[in-house]
């Protein structure tokens, strides 16, 4: 799963996949199959310490330091915030932490889905991103 | 013993279409398709007149109530008890001074909680709801309970999302001192066979708070058929502007009750050693009102009534049918809530499908459906699930649009089934 290039090569692959897609359906039919792809987090992770809140759906995101880089793996009970949640690991699971803290992702918004982003909508998005940068946020201060 | 009936009345058939161009908002288009607009138990679209009512008011009419003997300030005091007679006369409430004005349903249930609730309900007691309760009919009686040592206790309720009325008997003796219940549930659409339960709670002495606010757009509302002691609701769920509701409450509560919020309007004189208050209602209106919404609440209501809530109930039923069968007719939709007296909503699962990938699917069609735990997370907890799709009806809401939600769930089982 651990991905090759910088925060900003992954998400241009992104951005090149997603424009493969005329409409919104084959879209979102792209993130749900990547949802499905997403190996599941271990039933052992899926407790209130790595569940991310203000989502409708159960969201998990479990961080990890690995010689001096961040490593997340999650998990959700609904498939689109499952594709969501597999779009950011993709893009920054494995990257320096400070790279973490400062990207912007806005390759959510070149792929159409930036309204998932905004703190209305009840997917979380935006709680996990903030999750996943305090993460990082706390370790690129000790490197 | 509900409020449908009375269709041998009705002049003519009830046409949507008429109603539907008196609402702005549903001319809309969202992500480029009409928008079919089904979260009404949420919230209700404005029509026209509303609006205008509201324009009117502050091009020309403002100025503060019950305060100047300028000619401006008794317009508005006038405009302003005017519409409480309208709501009074809706609700066939025996007297303005019964119907106070409130920010909504919730707020006039805290206010039933804070000023009314310690008169009657003392350490050890009971205060009774059902399982069915929105939040905001379950969370003031707590905080009551929790400074008065009482508890709640909660009605079960059937698989079907009725009230198990035997249950409910065998509760009441249990040192009840207050029934809370909702009219119309927001999460199943049940209606509560509120006449009987009255009954039964008056015969043991128990007052009963009614939540009315999934009911009033729906059904003809008699607080005196009824006899119970209090019912609120919300303008903003009945075409109304939102921020303002109604409480009513029989007149003797409202003798016998404390003031609720101090300030302005609420008082009869005020010195630093002593205050007097005012009668009922300013008794319970603090401070500067929602004028504005309320004048054009009364709009709302001369459009609910200039159609005819018999009518609209009618017609409502017959779309609540027909969806129903539409969506049954699709492989794996299973409905929560399936009560024989509902009203306007359709609460449902499509197979395994997560409320918010569904919800998520149909918005990209321009279907609004509210998904989740609908503010009665013990409800989903009663019924194993972690909420459901709801699709809510409103008067003009089309056969059309339900089948446009019909397909729309067709789609989001091909795409996440």
């Amino acid at each position: 799963m651990a991905a090759q290039g910088t925060i900003r090569e992954r998400a241009r692959d992104i951005v090149e996949e997603f424009g493969l897609f005329d409409d919104w359906m084959g879209k979102y039919e792209y993130l749900i199959e990547i949802g499905q792809g997403l190996p599941p987090l271990d039933p052992l992770y899926k407790t209130e310490a790595y569940r991310i809140h203000g989502c409708q759906a159960q969201v998990w995101v479990r961080p990890e330091m690995k010689n001096g880089l961040v490593f997340y793996e999650g998990d959700s009970d609904a498939l689109i915030t499952k594709g969501l949640v597999a779009l950011l690991i993709r893009v920054l699971s494995g990257q320096p932490p400070q790279d973490v803290v400062e990207t912007s992702l806005e390759f959510l918004d070149e792929i159409g889905m930036q309204d998932h982003l905004s703190a209305t909508r009840r997917n979380g998005l935006a709680s996990m991103v903030r999750q996943l940068k305090r993460f990082a946020q706390v370790h690129s201060n000790k490197t | 013993m509900h409020a449908t009936g009375a269709i041998q009345d009705i002049p003519g058939k009830f046409d949507p279409a008429q109603v539907r161009d008196q609402f702005p908002a549903l001319r809309r288009e969202v992500y480029g398709k009409p928008l079919v607009y089904l979260d009404n138990a949420a919230s209700s679209q404005k029509p026209q007149a509303v609006i205008d009512r509201l324009i009117r008011y502050y091009s020309s009419e403002h100025s503060n109530v019950h305060r100047g003997v300028h000619f401006l300030s008794r317009e508005a005091t006038d405009a302003y008890e005017a519409a409480r007679k309208r709501a009074a006369d809706f609700l066939h409430a025996p007297s303005e001074s019964a119907v106070l004005y409130t920010r909504g349903a919730t707020e006039g249930i805290n206010l039933v909680a804070s000023s009314f609730g310690p008169l009657h309900v003392g350490q050890g007691d009971v205060v009774l709801v059902s399982h069915m309760e929105h939040h905001s009919n379950i969370v003031p009686w707590q905080m009551l309970c929790e400074a008065q040592g009482a508890r709640v206790r909660a009605i079960p309720v059937s698989d079907t999302g009725e009230i198990i009325y035997e249950e409910f008997e065998r509760l009441l003796g249990e040192r009840v001192r207050l029934l809370a219940i909702g009219h119309v549930s927001n999460a199943l659409g049940t209606i509560n066979p509120l006449q009987s339960m009255i009954r039964q709670a008056h015969e043991l002495g128990i007052p009963v708070v009614v939540d009315g606010a999934q009911a009033a757009p729906h059904m003809k509302i008699d607080v005196q058929a009824l006899d119970c002691d209090f019912y609120a609701l919300s303008s903003h769920k009945m075409f109304g502007p939102t921020g303002v509701g109604i409480l009513y409450a029989k007149p003797e509560h409202l003798k016998a009750m404390g003031p609720w919020q101090g300030g302005g309007d609420m008082i009869e004189t005020v010195t630093f050693e002593q205050t007097t208050y005012n009668e009922p209602p300013h008794k319970f209106e603090a401070g500067t009102p929602n004028i504005a919404d309320v004048l054009a609440f009364a709009e709302a209501i001369d459009f609910l009534e200039g159609i005819g809530q018999d009518r609209i109930a009618a017609y409502e039923r017959d779309l609540l049918d027909y969806a129903t069968e539409r969506l049954l007719q699709i492989e794996g939709v299973r409905l929560v809530g399936t009560a024989t007296e509902k009203a306007s909503v359709l609460s449902f699962l499509i197979g395994d499908i997560h409320p918010y990938d569904a919800g998520t699917i149909l918005d990209r069609l321009g279907i609004a459906v509210r998904t989740g735990h609908h503010c009665a997370q013990p409800l989903m907890r009663r019924f194993g699930i972690p909420g459901t799709v709801r699709a809510s009806f409103a008067l003009y809401n089309t056969f059309d649009e339900a089948d446009a939600l019909a397909a729309g769930v067709r789609r989001v089982r091909e795409m996440l089934g």
